[in-house]
């Protein structure tokens, strides 16, 4: 693998479809043969928490959770493969995840908080960048 | 003889197809040939960028009544 082959997300949002979409790229990327990192900071951390991960409101059209369980229906109907297998997908692949230290503290999560299995490392924003400037791709969702 | 396998993953969509595809190579001895079968049509394009992607080798796409197959070879080691 040649150096760029390379994709970084930071994963600030915490709602469900934002999430969604950033797991899916990350599954994409590893597929293709890149390497990938996900930060999960701000309100994308909270779907680290324990059985936290689908829980988020649609980033639009939420309707006091209507909108968002239409969505469920649909992702269903259409076989999208669930959040929580695409996060295993992603781990066996080989993907990084990261916990940023920072908001744990501000946002006062513990790490029994977090689903400590699936994190790889905890970082702040000196790692993202050192691997950012590595990376091909690199995204802000 | 050489070695294959078969992958279905038909009525399976986006990013699956490729995910499965990927896990299966990851999986497999070098010589080995893996069959994926499906029926997701962005698949069929996407998965022979990964095999170029990764180096792998791309045997053959056949597609049929919506249903494609594509072989794929992973190189024998040098």
């Amino acid at each position: 693998m040649g150096e760029g082959d390379k994709a970084t997300l930071i994963v600030h949002s915490g709602e469900f479809d934002k999430v969604y979409s950033a797991l899916i790229i990350g599954t994409g990327a590893l597929s293709m043969g890149m390497e990938v990192s996900m930060y999960f900071t701000f309100w994308g951390l909270e779907r680290l928490k324990k059985n936290e991960l689908d829980k988020g409101p649609l980033s639009r059209m939420n309707l006091f959770g209507l909108g968002k369980w239409m969505m469920k229906r649909k992702l269903k109907k259409s076989n999208v493969r669930e959040m929580d297998k695409l996060l295993e997908d992603f781990h066996e692949l080989g993907g990084k995840i990261l916990a940023c230290d920072m908001t744990m503290d501000i946002m006062g999560v513990d790490k029994e908080d977090l689903r400590d299995e699936v994190i790889t490392d905890y970082c702040a924003v000196g790692t993202y960048i050192k691997e950012a400037k590595e990376s091909d791709v690199t995204l802000f969702i | 003889m050489t070695k294959s396998k078969k992958l279905d993953v038909l009525g399976e969509t986006c990013p699956v197809p490729l995910v499965e595809t990927r896990k299966a190579v990851r999986k497999s001895s070098p010589g080995e040939i893996i069959e994926v079968i499906g029926n997701h049509p962005e698949s069929k394009e996407e998965i022979p960028m990964a095999v170029e992607e990764l180096g792998l080798e791309l045997l053959e796409i056949e597609e049929k009544n919506e249903q494609w197959r594509i072989k794929i070879k992973i190189p024998e080691e040098d």
